[in-house]
């Protein structure tokens, strides 16, 4: 009987496995990740790497909604740091006194300014197609994080038979692989401070570990509790065995 | 409702819970109910899963509230408070994640829960009752978690919460009516949101308002236990404390390790990730999915080629599990000694995970006929296997009493 169930068990298991395998079109490898795992923490450089590549290249054409400079603490910059860089940026504020609104730098507390007033604006000015804001974009497309660095090393020239359209671009891992969004990363588009080389995949591998952690900036408290709760739980469980088996000793 | 040879525990004879039983007896009521309350000494694992349930739907509640605190049930700010919990509130993440990877917990709780019942006949006489009290506890369930998984307003919340206030469109004559009623105007919008909201808080009370009267039904006969048959004499049973409070204690401890396991490290793979996008009525995500627990009644109705039909048949799954007393006909409760009852038992169990892996795919080629067969065979399972299987079926001899095969190890 025992074995029966097994069997049934195994089959079903091995049908929807080696069938959902199959409907998951197009593939992109797994990549390592530091802030993967149990113990998973950011690469700090990485994510101060991966912004710079979002503050020069993306952020031209993406918002960046759900974040604000005080958040880059997340990243390894201390308060002067991020107080001095969100003084670069304007934001808009009031209306004042006469009920003019007004530019001012920003302070920590304010947003991450968006590239369009609206999405109409942003549609306009990209050939009809919106870029999606970037905030939780390594959670909200199917495959993630890796999914994003697939598609931004993806680009390719389109295989024989395959017309792209006027404004649109080939991209092996975008569905139906056909993006509006041109090749954003080019080789040695950014100068990195700490003079790692700003080739492609380094760029995306950067650039990608940051919207991780935009997607998910409570991420390493996360982890390190759940690492705290789960040695909790393993204990307890072990004293509650141990208790079950001797309230319930007397009984058999 | 004591029926038993209640002896008091030592504390009842205190002053002070004397004078305050003597008002309101309610620590005799714990007394009776719940420390000496008798339980057959034979409850096996399977058996934990109803107090599980009810840890989980506390602890829903609470976390739930917690959430309402900072949530905005506003179209126009839905999406970014619950972005605002996961990122500003302090552990508003912890709080978004016990509840939003709770709600999976309570299905899956509640699913081996109901499995449990089925397998052992816990549903038959005397406790129909207390099976349908589990049913619409159920129900109340599947209400709440829809207008839960509404609240983030993310796509999927959306385009899921269009598709399901839909279904009632396809009533004749007043479907059009009903989905306008549901909707608060003309399509899934700030009205609805709002009505979700305040259904979604208000239904947990009435699940919990379900479980005391199922509670009440459960401990008028007790437990249904392994064997299937009724305690012959205090032999047979055991006070639930110390024995069945540390078997659950310990019963829990493992089950919040799986909890904790998504909670921390694999808040996303139970949800789906179009709805970390915000809702967009003006785009429609390529393929709508409900939540997993929904799965196997998506594909009974994807499995009818008319609307009409798919939603009667997706209401009926669950309507008939209400007069599966009457349709199981074998006079022995337990699965333990119907060989051919197990085998149609385990049967159904891969029919409908079937029907869940089905439910996740696009409508079309296999999937599509692989869920209609498994609709054929789900309710073929209660209209024709069942009411056969207790005529023809051969069951194995039960045994005298529970304490036998338990305290003569040589009679297994």
């Amino acid at each position: 009987m025992r074995s029966f169930k097994l069997l049934l068990a195994g089959a079903a298991l091995v049908l929807s496995l080696g069938t959902a395998q199959a409907s998951e079109a197009p593939e992109f490898p797994r990549q390592h990740w530091s802030h993967d795992g149990f113990f998973g923490t950011f690469d700090r450089a990485a994510l101060q790497r991966g912004y710079q590549v979002y503050k020069e290249v993306c952020s031209a054409c993406h918002s960046m909604k759900q974040m604000r400079f005080r958040n880059l603490a997340g990243i390894g910059l201390d308060e002067a740091q991020i107080k001095a860089l969100a003084a670069e940026f304007e934001t808009t504020d009031g209306p004042n006194d006469d009920g003019e609104m007004f530019q001012r730098p920003s302070r920590p507390s304010d947003r991450f300014r968006s590239p369009f007033s609206n999405d109409n604006a942003a549609r306009a000015a990209n050939g009809g197609a919106l870029p999606p804001d970037l905030s939780l974009i390594a959670k909200n497309r199917k495959g993630g994080q890796d999914y994003v660095y697939a598609l931004l090393t993806g680009y390719a020239d389109a295989p024989q038979g395959v017309t792209v359209p006027e404004g649109m671009h080939f991209n092996k891992v975008f569905p139906g692989h056909l993006i509006a969004m041109n090749q954003p990363i080019q080789p040695d588009a950014v100068t990195y401070a700490d003079g790692t080389k700003a080739s492609v995949e380094q760029m995306a591998k950067d650039v990608t570990t940051f919207l991780a952690f935009t997607a998910s900036p409570h991420l390493e408290a996360r982890n390190s509790l759940g690492v705290k709760v789960m040695l909790f739980l393993f204990v307890l469980t072990g004293l509650l065995y141990a208790a079950k088996r001797k309230i319930w000793k007397g009984l058999h | 409702m004591a029926k038993y040879d209640y002896v008091p525990s030592p504390f009842m004879s205190n002053p002070i819970v004397k004078w305050v039983d003597h008002r309101l007896p309610i620590f005799e009521m714990v007394d009776q109910q719940l420390i000496k309350y008798p339980a057959p000494r034979n409850l096996n694992y399977w058996w934990n899963f109803g107090s599980l349930a009810g840890v989980m739907l506390v602890v829903m509640i609470l976390s739930g509230i917690f959430l309402a605190m900072n949530y905005q049930p506003n179209t126009l700010a839905a999406f970014d408070s619950v972005e605002r919990i996961m990122r500003d509130v302090n552990y508003g993440w912890l709080l978004r994640y016990m509840h939003m990877n709770g709600a999976s917990m309570f299905f899956v709780v509640v699913y081996i829960h109901i499995a449990r019942g089925m397998y052992y006949g816990s549903y038959k006489a005397p406790r129909e009752i207390l099976w349908w009290l589990g049913l619409l506890i159920f129900l109340a369930m599947m209400a709440t978690a829809f207008m839960g998984y509404v609240l983030p307003w993310g796509q999927m919340s959306f385009w899921g919460a269009t598709v399901i206030t839909n279904l009632f469109s396809a009533l004749p004559l007043v479907g059009k009516s009903i989905v306008t009623w549901l909707w608060g105007g003309f399509s899934v919008d700030n009205p609805t949101l709002n009505r979700f909201f305040a259904l979604h808080y208000l239904l947990p009370f009435v699940i919990a308002g379900l479980v005391m009267l199922h509670l009440w039904a459960l401990h008028v006969h007790g437990s249904n236990n392994p064997l299937g048959i009724d305690a012959k004499g205090p032999q047979d049973k055991i006070p639930f404390h110390p024995y069945y409070t540390v078997k659950d204690a310990f019963g829990l401890s493992v089950f919040l390790i799986v909890y904790a396991y998504f909670v921390f490290f694999n808040p996303y793979v139970l949800g789906d990730a179009d709805n970390w996008i915000p809702a967009n009525p003006m785009v429609t995500p390529p393929h709508i999915v409900p939540e997993w627990y929904f799965l196997p009644f998506y594909a009974i109705l994807r499995a009818v080629p008319d609307k009409l039909g798919g939603v009667l048949l997706m209401f009926g799954a669950i309507a008939i599990l209400f007069v599966l007393p009457w349709l199981d006909t074998s006079r022995v409760r337990s699965g333990r000694f119907r060989p051919a009852f197990r085998v149609f038992f385990w049967v159904f169990i891969v029919v409908t995970i079937t029907l869940g892996w089905c439910g996740a795919q696009l409508p079309e080629g296999i999937p599509l006929i692989l869920g209609q067969v498994c609709t054929v065979l789900y309710f073929a399972h209660f209209l024709v296997f069942l009411p056969l299987l207790g005529w023809f079926e051969r069951p194995r001899p039960l045994p005298a009493s529970i304490a036998e095969p338990v305290l003569t190890p040589a009679a297994k």
